[in-house]
């Protein structure tokens, strides 16, 4: 396959007054496209950092980071804000779907911002979105309205709204509880079979096995990336609550 | 992004937090229409006081005795005695640019006409004076040069005069009326004029022969007020030249005397009146503009205040793709709103204001265009400035911290 994310010998250091911090000391590491990327370890190990750095919501203080081949680091700050309107999509723990705001107009707003698309076509690509995450029936519902799976798959449409090449979600399940989760997982692996990269953090070396990769973090540095060798099926574990 | 989806998503935010957005729309409401008030009610004074001073005559050229101290009118003008008739007479010999000239003499005297009396002023002028005031005879005739010479007790009313000493419509041309106990025989009645400006009601007065009021009422050779007017309203300043040199001439003034008279076109006045007003009015809406300020200093506060608030809602925004320069749009337009809507409500409450002053207050107003843009134009650059601050601080936020806030 493809490389899609490249980034070589990354290092990021963030000042915090006289102390500097080497959040990550030399990371090195390819992505393929299709991969399902599941990147682990303790908090502060830099993993959180890396995922910024690959979405272009930060820079690395040293290195490298090509994405689909070029070079992201030549990039200004609006053009970094193109890049993540119209090739990544974001997921959060905390969700981040703005309250007081119905589910699909969450979804509509990274279309907002990509001016080549009609109202027409932003209100349709959304509501196939929420569709696409069993939401078709809530789309005016409020944030308050839905529960914290529900809003969680808001943050899904919301990400694959823009058509991107790759999903970025950081710690999607922390919030939520092991049967959510595994719904959660089973949408990313559905979205994964149709060809879409997503590169998820997590914690939880149980959520990691639906992925088909594991990096470790360690202190700034990875210290495995090993693919999974018996990866689980969200479906077949959603079906042992059923019985 | 879009500007109609800018403003939508502006619009919504603002109406999330509809009585927030009242209450900081209300800081510009007032201010706003207290600038239009104040204004309204500065300009209104200044036209009635123009009004005023353009009654008293076209091109008039006045001449008090006493003098003007610089910078400010003397009070006494008028009290000391310096004028006399001959000045009027060698006025109108010699300045060619001067038209018409009389002399003025008046007291206040009780008339009476058979059981009735009254107060009012005489005036004794030369009948040029009817010229030079635009006063015209509407029954009767005026007096003439003879009446002058031999002190004739002539006499023509004005209305208010007529309706007091003979009640409505009565034609009083040929009474005989006692004013000071010397009976006058009336010869024509004035067109009504009305009040001027001051409130002064200017058909309250009877005008009589220069001659006949000096010498059988005032016993005196002093006048109160030489009054000309110029042939051209180009020849006013020439006539007032001409006039003090004249006088300065006739009362034996060395070069290094101030002047014992004053002379004063209708223009003096007015500027003397004018900038009266100007002060008054500049006051005025400098105190409403602060309160603008004031107002807007309130948009900068709540504008913040929502940064601060949406700091999680920028983040998600600018993760999602919007540039600073989104951010930066959609918060200025907030503010710009707010200061718009308040412009505009504050014109309509200004102008309201204004229509309840003249209606029971009985103030002169004026709402003028200008006052209206400037009030506007103010509002629209307070919102812009006050708003500019929050919403840079709202596009600069770095999208990794925005997101993490709590």
């Amino acid at each position: 396959m493809e490389t899609l994310i490249e980034v070589q010998n990354i290092i990021k250091i963030y000042k915090m007054g006289e102390i500097e911090v080497r959040a990550l000391k030399g990371i090195s590491v390819e992505i393929k496209k299709g991969e399902f990327v599941a990147i682990m370890g303790a908090s502060g190990s830099g993993k959180s950092t890396f995922m910024n750095i690959i979405g272009c919501l930060d820079r690395p203080s040293k290195g490298e980071y090509f994405l689909e081949k070029a070079n992201v680091n030549l990039l200004n700050k609006d053009q970094l804000a193109d890049l993540r309107n119209k090739k990544i999509g974001f997921i959060f723990q905390s969700f981040n779907i703005l309250p007081r705001t119905s589910a699909i107009e969450n979804v509509e707003l990274p279309l907002l911002y990509n001016n080549s698309i009609s109202n027409k076509e932003r209100r349709e690509r959304a509501y196939n979105a929420l569709k696409s995450v069993g939401l078709a029936e809530r789309t005016s519902s409020l944030p308050n309205q839905l529960s914290g799976g529900q809003q969680q798959r808001v943050a899904i449409a919301r990400a694959l709204v823009n058509e991107p090449i790759v999903i970025m979600a950081d710690e999607p399940t922390g919030n939520l509880d092991s049967r959510t989760s595994y719904e959660i997982m089973e949408i990313f692996q559905k979205l994964n079979e149709n060809g879409i990269t997503i590169v998820m953090v997590t914690h939880e070396p149980d959520i990691s096995q639906f992925a088909g990769s594991n990096i470790v973090f360690k202190d700034g540095r990875i210290i495995t990336n090993t693919s999974v060798k018996e990866r689980k099926q969200a479906s077949a574990e959603l079906k042992k609550y059923q019985n | 992004m879009r500007i109609g989806n800018i403003l939508k998503a502006s619009s919504r935010s603002l109406g999330k937090n509809k009585l927030r957005t009242f209450l900081t729309m209300l800081g510009i409401i007032i201010g706003v229409a207290s600038v239009i008030a104040m204004l309204g009610i500065g300009e209104g004074s200044k036209e009635n006081i123009q009004a005023s001073i353009s009654s008293l005559g076209t091109n008039t050229v006045m001449v008090t005795p006493g003098t003007i101290s610089q910078g400010g009118v003397r009070l006494e003008a008028g009290s000391s005695q310096s004028l006399k008739r001959e000045d009027a007479e060698a006025i109108s010999e010699r300045c060619e640019n001067v038209m018409f000239v009389s002399p003025v003499v008046q007291k206040g005297s009780q008339i009476i006409s058979g059981s009735q009396n009254w107060r009012t002023m005489v005036m004794g002028v030369f009948n040029d004076y009817f010229s030079i005031r635009n006063l015209n005879i509407q029954i009767g005739i005026g007096f003439s040069e003879s009446d002058d010479r031999s002190a004739a007790k002539v006499c023509v009313v004005g209305q208010t005069v007529v309706l007091n000493l003979f009640g409505e419509n009565v034609d009083p041309v040929g009474q005989v009326i006692r004013i000071n106990r010397i009976p006058f025989k009336i010869i024509g009645m004035l067109e009504k004029k009305g009040q001027n400006a001051f409130g002064q009601d200017q058909d309250d007065v009877i005008v009589a022969p220069f001659s006949t009021v000096q010498k059988r009422m005032l016993s005196t050779t002093n006048v109160n007020m030489i009054i000309s007017s110029a042939k051209s309203e180009d020849l006013i300043e020439n006539a007032k030249n001409e006039i003090t040199e004249l006088i300065r001439q006739r009362h034996k003034l060395t070069p290094d005397q101030d002047n014992d008279f004053t002379v004063r076109t209708q223009s003096d006045i007015s500027n003397i009146f004018g900038s009266v007003s100007k002060v008054m009015t500049i006051l005025l809406a400098s105190i409403a503009g602060i309160s603008l300020i004031v107002g807007g200093i309130g948009i900068m506060n709540i504008m913040l205040v929502s940064v601060t608030e949406r700091t999680r809602e920028i983040g998600i925004r600018l993760a999602v793709g919007a540039r600073s320069r989104d951010v930066l749009i959609q918060f200025m337009i907030e503010s710009v709103f707010i200061s718009f809507m308040g412009g505009l409500i504050g014109i309509a409450l200004g102008i309201l204001v204004l229509e309840l002053i003249a209606r029971f207050g009985g103030w002169p107003i004026t709402i003028t265009v200008f006052s209206i843009l400037l009030s506007f134009i103010f509002a629209a650059i307070v919102g812009i400035f006050f708003g500019w601050y929050p919403a840079r601080k709202a596009a600069n936020l770095n999208p990794i911290d925005a997101l993490r806030y709590e």
